[in-house]
């Protein structure tokens, strides 16, 4: 069994498609595996023989991890909060119907942040997930518990949510791949919303391979979501072995001069760059001059939308209550009940940033320098093909590492959000091992390529690429067995 | 308390009459069960969002266009935030700096803006006083949450209570023959709230205003923004100051009393609905929106006074009742019959009337009763072939079966007699019949006539004309 769980997704859908594989057996094969979850990656797992819909298409046979901000008709989903702890959705989001439409059947909903809130999946309210390759470590937020399942061989292949890293940035900690495609290209109807203009649905998988066939099933335009264009012409992997004139850049701003980079990071990054030249690609530096400002931008922004977004959580009509004498009581007591401190933290920050008198100081400032942001990144397109960076400035840290202190974990994603902040996809690829700074186990490092609106098969050719010459084929010591 | 003008602008929610909601494919009801035109994004739950429905965009782009607004090249619609159970994703989906369409102009009174929202829920509070403070309970029908409006903001250009009431009712007349809403102010389609202040006369500046909510008919209307203008004239008279609050009336006395700010003193925190591209109306929907727009209906009521000759009072009904202008249209477009006027006040006063008498929501064009049959009964009365009496009995035949006023009155026999030697027997048989009435008119007195007038109208039924009777009973009496 531990062989068929080594498999990508990919290698499995062609078996079963070949008969040598039965797709029930390799169902059964991941329930049993997620059933037995030792990282608290699972909020909710299909029953045993769980029947589901069209068993044909691309992707037929193949189990998914769905992270729980996915709403599944009269499945438990909670987005990692106590305030809908019990809630079955009426309906189910766009992405899980295609997937499910294209023969994925559903194996489980995933831990996370709550609301996606997060950097080390620390904040869901239904406890820590823990990093495969060292349970004393978080996996990454906000969709670790995806992460986790995937890299801990508990799903072949898992969809999350990527707001400010939250895909990528638990892809590099676990040591699998993780793409936030362009804003737009997925639909978020039914993904429930955190930061509506940021948030981006994308697929965490084992290698590039799979996630190209699961972004290619997941991408395309939904009329329930005006925001949603899909990506022209799909998604095509040339299967390209080399990357002869291609420019990759590397920002200064969030490589070169970045401050926090780890030193086991940087060699990682170093080594990775030197294998993109052996391959043929031109590399140079270049310049995002105002990407440091993009913590500052994105920690304005995505609460100010959040504090909107998260306004219906309030006992009417879902979700917990919290009884109370009057009116405002009960939306008082069921809030201060039903949301974790780092929940409460943004709606405040938000509540604020959009107040009248502050508006323009906060939420207008903020829109500008996204839009220089995205222009920074405009003109590096204009010279380089791809920007290139480390994926988190880290390797996985120790539980409870960063929670006392909020700029240390916003700091987790220096180097992924300003990409969603000017609507672009970026993929994490695991690039190598390496040891946290003061030394400890060997952990994986991602590495980050960037790349203009739409170009999702140009980032996965050149990821494509690079992965076969990293030749990353670790696997954490307690899931090798 | 002269001295002290009335400052007066009106904001007018228009719920418009599209098949389904504003951002979701809910049908829209009226009366209906609660909470059974409801799907998952009109409840607010998680993860639903917004898309927005063409055919509203389009009938706002259509009283747009009759407001004379300019239409903006590009919109977007912002999220108004607040806390209460009506609004499911505790903000509204509504328009701040970018609305669809900016000033323009209806009957004088100057349209700052008219932009496109949703509507909430209804709340219904369970207990006396059908108001939140001393319910025991409140309950929500989102049925009515998401329904489409469009909300037009007007300058304070209204100077009086009397010139509020008749610039909604001239709105609610524009916008009627849109057909884009029911414009019906009892049931809510049509919801004017007013922001009254006073100033001393001349003076450029705006005193402080106060907003009133609830009155849901023209009458409340006026009667609501009357009884604010005498509480503020009778506070400046004090030495008092005008607070800016909101107020609601109340129709069962008339009274107007504070809202707890509480409840409706808010900082929305407006800002660009993320869920939402900015809405660019294509040159189509332009184009639809503008399409067969009908006359403005004081365009229409101007055009009929001067050009046709119609009554100022017909020509207001007729004008600001697009049923009733379209059945007045089709009679004057018949071959022969009465002039626009005489035909005008047939329309606008008998048939108006027997038709709320038969049933309040009659359709003119729907009755037996023919334009071209009412103008010809008109062109009978105003040739004097028959009487005005007689006319308003073809009339009733008309509305109650149907057919052609000649044949009525040749059927039924109410041809004008006036002149005949018929009309001088029955003249006399009058005469003889009220012999004091008689005596009083040859001693001078004409009051006394009007009872021989009645006899011979009731002897001939109506058929004779009442100029006609008076002359011939005067001359009878000598006193010709």
């Amino acid at each position: 069994m531990g062989e068929l769980l080594e498999l990508t997704a990919s290698e499995a859908i062609e078996r079963i498609r070949k008969r040598e594989l039965s797709d029930d057996e390799y169902f059964e094969a991941y329930r049993e595996a997620a059933a037995g979850d030792p990282l608290n990656a699972y909020l909710w797992l299909a029953p045993e023989n769980h029947e589901q819909g069209n068993r044909e298409g691309p992707l037929a046979g193949a189990p998914v991890a769905v992270k729980d901000i996915f709403c599944t008709e009269g499945v438990l989903t909670t987005a990692g909060s106590r305030i809908l702890e019990g809630y079955r959705p009426p309906y189910t989001a766009t992405a899980v119907r295609r997937l499910s439409g294209q023969g994925a059947r559903l194996l489980g909903k995933t831990n996370m942040d709550e609301f996606a809130m997060g950097s080390s999946n620390e904040n869901s309210g239904y406890g820590a997930v823990l990093n495969p390759w060292d349970p004393g470590r978080v996996p990454g937020g906000s969709s670790g518990g995806s992460a986790a399942a995937v890299a801990g061989q508990m799903a072949p292949w898992a969809i999350g949510t990527d707001t400010g890293g939250s895909i990528r940035q638990p892809a590099a900690l676990c040591g699998i791949v993780g793409m936030k495609p362009t804003y737009g290209a997925v639909s978020r109807y039914g993904m429930i919303a955190f930061a509506s203009s940021l948030d981006q649905c994308g697929p965490l998988t084992r290698d590039v391979t799979d996630a190209a066939l699961l972004l290619s099933a997941l991408e395309g335009r939904d009329p329930h979501d005006s925001t949603s264009v899909g990506i022209e012409g799909g998604i095509k992997l040339s299967g390209r072995e080399d990357l002869k004139g291609l420019r990759f850049g590397i920002p200064r701003e969030l490589a070169v001069d970045a401050e926090g980079i780890e030193a086991g990071v940087q060699e990682v990054f170093d080594r990775t760059v030197a294998l993109i030249e052996g391959l043929g690609g031109e590399v140079d530096e270049c310049e995002l001059p105002h990407s440091p400002h993009g913590i500052s931008a994105y920690y304005v922004l995505a609460p100010a939308e959040a504090s909107a977004n998260l306004a219906r959580y309030d006992g009417v009509r879902y979700g917990i209550r919290e009884p109370s004498e009057d009116l405002v009581g009960m939306y008082e007591r069921t809030r201060a009940e039903g949301f974790g401190d780092e929940v409460k933290r943004r709606i405040m920050l938000g509540t604020y940033a959009l107040s009248s008198g502050f508006y323009d100081a906060y939420y207008g400032q903020a829109q500008r320098v996204r839009t220089r942001i995205a222009e920074d990144f405009d003109a590096a397109f204009e010279r380089f093909d791809f920007v290139i960076t480390p994926t988190s400035p880290s390797v996985a840290f120790e539980l409870g590492a960063r929670t006392d202190d909020p700029l240390a974990m916003y700091m987790s994603d220096y180097c992924t959000v300003p990409m969603p902040l000017a609507g672009i996809p970026a993929i994490s690829i695991p690039a190598g091992l390496a040891e946290p700074d003061g030394g400890g186990p060997e952990l994986p490092v991602g590495f980050q390529i960037a790349g203009p609106a739409f170009s999702e098969s140009g980032i996965l050719d050149a990821a494509y690429a690079l992965e076969r010459a990293i030749g990353f084929d670790a696997v954490p010591e307690r899931v090798s067995r | 308390m002269s001295g002290l003008e009335a400052v007066i602008g009106l904001e007018i929610h228009v719920q418009l009459a599209t098949r389904t909601k504003m951002f979701c494919g809910c049908e829209l009801s009226f009366g209906d069960h609660a909470n059974v035109h409801t799907c998952p994004i009109c409840l607010a739950h998680p993860g639903t969002l917004p898309v927005t429905n063409e055919r509203a965009v389009i009938y706002g782009l259509r009283i747009a266009a009759a407001l004379g607004c300019e239409v903006a090249p590009r919109s977007i619609f912002h999220r108004k935030n607040y806390f209460y159970p009506d609004s499911p994703k505790a903000y509204q989906i509504s328009q701040y700096d970018f609305p669809l369409a900016g000033p323009g102009e209806l009957g004088g009174i100057r349209v700052h803006r008219a932009h496109l929202e949703e509507d909430a829920a209804k709340l219904i509070h369970v207990g006396e006083s059908g108001r939140i403070h001393g319910s025991g309970a409140s309950l929500v029908d989102f049925n009515r949450g998401g329904t489409p409006l469009v909300e037009i903001v007007t300058e304070p250009d209204l100077r009086s209570a009397a010139e509020a009431r008749e610039w909604a009712q001239l709105l609610r007349a524009t916008l009627r023959q849109l057909d884009v809403s029911n414009v019906n102010m009892e049931e809510g389609s049509l919801r004017v709230d007013a922001n009254v202040s006073v100033r001393p006369e001349g003076s450029g500046e705006l005193g402080t205003k106060s907003e009133l909510k609830n009155m849901n008919s023209f009458r409340f209307l006026e009667r609501g923004i009357e009884a604010e203008l005498e509480r503020q004239r009778e506070l400046i008279a004090a030495g008092e100051e005008v607070q800016q609050e909101t107020l609601h009336f109340d129709p069962s006395d008339g009274s107007l009393t504070p809202l707890r700010s509480k409840e409706y003193s808010h900082d929305y925190r407006y800002f660009p609905e993320p869920d939402l591209v900015p809405m660019v109306p294509t040159e189509e929907m332009l184009e639809e929106a503008r399409r067969d727009l009908p006359e403005p209906p004081a365009a229409r009521r101007e055009r009929y006074v001067s050009e046709l000759g119609v009554s100022e009072g017909a020509a207001a009904t007729l004008a600001f009742e697009p049923a009733y202008g379209e059945y007045f249209e089709r009679a004057m477009g018949a071959p022969g019959g009465g002039s626009a006027a005489a035909t005008a006040i047939w329309v606008t006063g008998e048939l108006v009337g027997s038709l709320r008498q038969a049933d309040a929501e009659e359709e003119p064009l729907a009755s037996k009763a023919t334009p071209e049959a009412v103008r010809a009964l008109a062109g009978l009365v105003e040739e004097k072939k028959i009487s005005n009496g007689a006319g308003k009995q073809v009339l009733a035949a008309l509305v109650a079966e149907g057919g052609d006023p000649a044949a009525i009155v040749e059927r039924d026999g109410l041809g004008q007699i006036s002149g005949s030697g018929e009309l001088e027997a029955i003249v006399d048989r009058a005469i003889e019949a009220e012999p004091e009435a008689a005596d009083e008119v040859r001693k001078g007195n004409p009051k006394a006539i009007g009872r021989i007038v009645g006899a011979v109208m009731k002897e001939s039924k109506g058929r004779a004309d009442g100029d006609g009777v008076q002359k011939l009973i005067l001359e009878r009496l000598g006193q010709g």
